[in-house]
């Protein structure tokens, strides 16, 4: 099964990533391509840029542990996950899940549970540039209850 | 697992606004043999000048990790070759 997990400081191509995943193949009948975009402006006020700081070994690391628990849980046949580090200007790439399976349920759910447990358990900080000055983003409560509901089942690895 | 061995040399690594307050963002320490767990390695490292103070200020905001993997405070801290201090993760 193919699955790719990269950190990197580069832009990557989201279609062409989409393609690898099913190239050569015809058991895939739903694919699900998440691209996260760096917007503009935060709370109504522009922003220059968003650097983003990540925790080497860690990030991959713990991005691996969720695509395994998504391989045990959906029926899957590829996944691939990008994470940009570094600066990033409004417009560009941040981050990148595919997911393919037979049936769009387990792509979607499967690409949907990758992304919130990204946003709250992989280290990566997001440091807002504004003409302000720079500022580091607050972890928003909505990210911990989206990620909240896939809580796994009791005797799992426990750690908040 | 969490045997009573003597403590050994830990790397500490910081992140985001925890490594800016704290003004690096790693270093080797020796924790004395009373500190056993992560709440009370935070409890310990906030004694250590003013800048550890202000970062380790509202130790419940702050996750650790170790050796790369996340753990609660109350996880003992035997045995850990780093461990790893940072604010609420905001990536995605």
């Amino acid at each position: 099964m193919p699955i790719k997990i990269r950190l990197q400081r580069e832009d990557f191509d989201a279609a062409a990533e989409a393609a690898a995943l099913t190239h050569g193949r015809t058991d895939v009948g739903a694919l699900v391509t998440f691209t996260g975009l760096c917007r503009g402006a935060e709370s109504g006020e522009p922003i220059a840029a968003l650097t983003l700081e990540h925790y080497p070994g860690m990030a991959e690391a713990e991005i691996a542990r969720h695509v395994e628990e998504a391989l045990a849980r959906w029926p899957l046949f590829g996944v691939t996950v990008i994470h940009r580090h570094g600066r990033i200007a409004p417009g560009e790439n941040i981050v990148l899940v595919v997911t393919a399976s037979s049936h769009r349920e387990a792509a979607f759910a499967a690409a949907e549970f990758l992304m919130d447990y990204l946003k709250t358990r992989a280290p990566f900080w997001k440091q807002v540039e504004s003409k302000a000055g720079t500022a580091w983003v607050e972890a928003k409560d909505a990210d911990d209850a989206a990620a909240g509901r896939w809580a796994k089942p009791p005797g799992r690895e426990a750690a908040e | 697992m969490n045997q009573r061995a003597p403590m050994s040399t830990m790397k500490l690594v910081y992140f985001a606004w925890v490594r800016e307050r704290v003004g690096k963002a790693e270093e080797e320490i020796v924790p004395p043999a009373s500190v056993t767990t992560v709440a009370e390695l935070m409890r310990w490292l906030r004694e250590r000048g003013e800048e550890y103070a202000h970062a380790f200020e509202n130790p419940k905001v702050i996750r650790a990790a170790i050796d790369k993997s996340h753990v609660r405070p109350d996880t003992a801290i035997a045995g850990a070759r780093e461990i790893a201090f940072f604010p609420p993760m905001t990536g995605g």
